[in-house]
């Protein structure tokens, strides 16, 4: 089963490191993994998708609280909060399928942002199912190259990380 | 007060009452050592970094604080890194000083450049690589802080050369204040009820000890807890010693290498109670099927300890000496005749088979040995079937202490942590036991403790084998012996001669009883090589 956790922790150098080799010294799987700075410039948020069963993951939390450096775990179920992700996708697209294409664009939400002769490149923000379905649709085109932010996810109301309402 | 950045780290170890500190040095280490030479902290001089770390271990074990160990950059920092991963297994505070090559040197790969900081990264608590030399006060109090503080660990301070030689403004501060580090000394008042209410409805309660109680310094809590509600008690490895062998509701080790009144015990008893002890494989092979039967309580410092190797019914988060201490307010005398007799029963009195010519019994040894030994004398064993021999035949009397690499199961940990015990206790009977493997992982610290008349003694268990590794090639291999023949090694009774160390061998009765009283009463650097058959069985 895949879980959102969402660290915060102090911005140091080498805290990356630490937090990704706890995950592969004590094997936890890692799906993706987003870091970037929040309101506070002296701390960072990372989320996490990672994979396992409830044991696994109470264990992640644990082992991830005893970094000294994390301020603040927790795991976010998927109802309790908005998860988004980025992807860029280069197509092949010759000229005969671009309007193809810009359909599925339109009715996906994706949009174009570069196009050339042979390729168009797409950019989507979504939750990783629906990018999942993206790939789908786009794959027969032949996708020639794909980037993808990981996961990052917020709670829904007024609840914070760090404070609960 | 304006210093060097150098003598402000001199400064912070006296503000943290260090009086010595285990070491090597090296180019990127100068300047420290530099200011350590007039400061009146003592350097004892090791043969091989891994050492100073054991030897800091061996004295934070004695005294319950962090010990200190300093190398220089690259190799030095790297031959630490088996004694802070030593540390880490048993969580033993020690504080890891490395010097490290100039701030705008490091990343180019220069002359004893190592990324320590990365390398030790699985092995410690925290680490830090100071780049400005104003973080310095900060780091030492917060590094000493995480090292003995929640459960214990190896904490490295990596120094850049450039950083010790700065100039900064000094002042330490008085305490450190980490936000995201604040553990859990108390245990929560309503577990502990529930806690005290499964031991009182218990018919056949059993308390297991582990290393944590050491950590904790707890000793007396659990003594008088098992003592108060009469329940008896077993321990891991890493809790030889909490009891003396002389207390009746003392069982033994448990685990693959335990003893059998143990092992039964923790298969028959209904309630099992955890105190500082985290389940490891060797002391419980079958987690799943234990946690079928019995009801399991489980006090530890570390809440990932709780739940991750064997499911826990109450769980309590908290200092071992904390939470005892609440258990104790509400524990009231319990009877449990019945299972104390079933237990009693299950102990086995040792046999020992007779010696082949040239040889004498391990064990049996040991255990004479021990019994001459005055009660507070503190034992070291090292790993191999040494480690076993002496974990369940040396005879602890009251006040006893035994230690050992317990997790990790480091050999040649014996001698240097010997010497870091003797040293943080003088006046305490120090003996290391060892085998002629583990000796000669650790055989460079002689001159250490001769240089320092550092007066431990040293028992060195000879079979020429490898022999934890030989046994477990009769049994699982085929009896195909491979790479444990010792053949080569010097005659240690002229090594010690060499090294200026009185030294006697033991192949019979009579020689064993001139060993034990040279290593009872003899005041100064021993060695007693003691000859073992070679085929000897560990358990």
């Amino acid at each position: 089963m895949k879980h959102t956790i969402s660290v915060l922790v102090e911005n140091h150098s080498g805290v990356l490191s630490r937090i990704t080799g706890l995950f592969s010294r004590r094997g936890f799987n890692i799906e993706s993994l987003a870091v970037g700075p929040t309101q506070d410039p002296e701390v960072s948020r990372i989320t996490i998708i990672a994979d396992g069963d409830e044991h696994t993951v109470e264990q992640i939390e644990k082992q991830l609280n005893k970094l000294i450096e994390v301020i603040k775990v927790r795991t976010l179920t998927k109802d309790e909060c908005f998860a988004r992700e980025l992807m860029l996708v280069k197509v092949s697209c010759p000229a005969e399928k671009r309007s193809e294409i810009m359909t599925i664009a339109e009715m996906t939400e994706a949009k174009i942002v570069d196009v050339t002769l042979t390729t168009v490149t797409l950019e989507i923000c979504a939750r990783y199912q629906k990018l999942e379905r993206f790939i789908e649709i786009v794959a027969p085109y032949g996708i020639t190259e794909l980037v993808r932010t990981g996961t990052i996810a917020i709670q829904k109301g007024s609840e914070t990380m760090d404070r609960k309402k | 007060m304006k210093m060097k950045a150098c003598q402000a780290m001199v400064e912070c170890l006296k503000a943290e009452n260090i009086k010595v500190v285990f070491g090597y040095p090296g180019a990127a280490i100068c300047p420290f050592y530099d200011a350590l030479m007039d400061s009146g902290i003592k350097h004892v001089l090791v043969r091989h970094e891994a050492n100073a770390g054991h030897e800091a271990s061996g004295m934070a074990r004695m005294t319950g604080k962090p010990a200190v160990c300093v190398v220089t950059s690259g190799p030095g920092a790297v031959n630490l890194i088996t004694a802070i991963a030593t540390a880490y297994a048993d969580s033993i505070p020690i504080v890891c000083i490395t010097g490290q090559v100039n701030t705008d040197q490091i990343g180019s790969d220069v002359f004893q450049e190592a990324d320590i900081t990365g390398a030790a990264e699985p092995f410690v608590k925290h680490s830090y690589l100071v780049k400005d030399p104003n973080d310095i006060p900060r780091v030492f109090k917060e590094a000493f802080y995480i090292a003995g503080s929640g459960r214990p660990g190896p904490v490295l301070i990596d120094m850049p050369m450039d950083v010790q030689k700065a100039e900064i403004d000094f002042e330490y501060p008085k305490k450190a204040d980490i936000r995201s580090y604040k553990p859990t000394l108390k245990g929560n008042a309503f577990q502990v009820k529930r806690v005290m209410a499964e031991l009182e409805k218990a018919k056949k309660p059993l308390i297991c000890i582990g290393g944590g109680v050491f950590a904790a310094n707890a000793q007396d809590e659990v003594v008088k807890l098992s003592h108060t509600m009469n329940i008896p008690v077993i321990t891991t490895m890493m809790g030889i010693s909490v009891f003396s062998d002389d207390d009746p509701l003392f069982f033994g080790m448990l685990g693959s290498h335990g003893v059998p009144a143990a092992n039964r015990a923790v298969n028959e008893c209904d309630v099992l109670f955890l105190v500082g002890a985290r389940v490891g494989d060797r002391a419980v092979r079958t987690p799943l099927a234990l946690e079928q039967t019995t009801k399991i309580l489980h006090i530890d410092i570390d809440p990932a300890e709780l739940g991750k190797n064997i499911r826990v019914d109450f769980p309590l988060v908290g200092d071992a000496k904390n939470v005892l201490t609440q258990l104790l307010e509400r524990a009231k005398p319990m009877q449990h005749d019945e299972w104390l007799a079933q237990l009693e029963s299950w102990r086995v009195e040792r046999k020992f088979a007779t010696a082949k010519k040239g040889t004498v019994v391990p064990r049996q040894f040991i255990d004479k040995l021990s019994r001459r030994l005055p009660d507070n004398t503190v034992v070291v064993a090292d790993v191999g079937q040494n480690q076993i021999w002496t974990a369940t035949s040396f005879h602890i009397g009251e006040g006893g202490r035994f230690m050992t690499s317990g997790g990790m199961g480091t050999m040649g940990y014996s001698l240097p942590a010997a010497i870091g015990a003797k040293i943080a206790d003088p006046k305490r009977p120090v003996i290391a036991i060892c085998g002629d493997g583990s000796l000669q992982m650790c055989m460079m610290e002689l001159a250490t403790a001769v240089q320092n008349d550092v007066r431990v003694k040293l028992v060195v268990m000879t079979n020429k084998r490898l022999g934890m590794v030989r046994e477990l090639q009769t049994k699982g291999y085929n009896g195909r012996e491979t790479a444990v023949f010792l053949d080569g090694s010097p005659d240690f009774i002229k090594l010690a001669e060499a090294y200026g160390i009185r030294s006697c061998r033991v192949t019979d009765d009579r020689s064993a009883d001139e060993a034990i009283s040279l290593l009872a009463e003899y005041d100064g650097i021993a060695l007693v090589e003691v000859i073992v058959d070679e085929n000897e069985a560990t358990l």
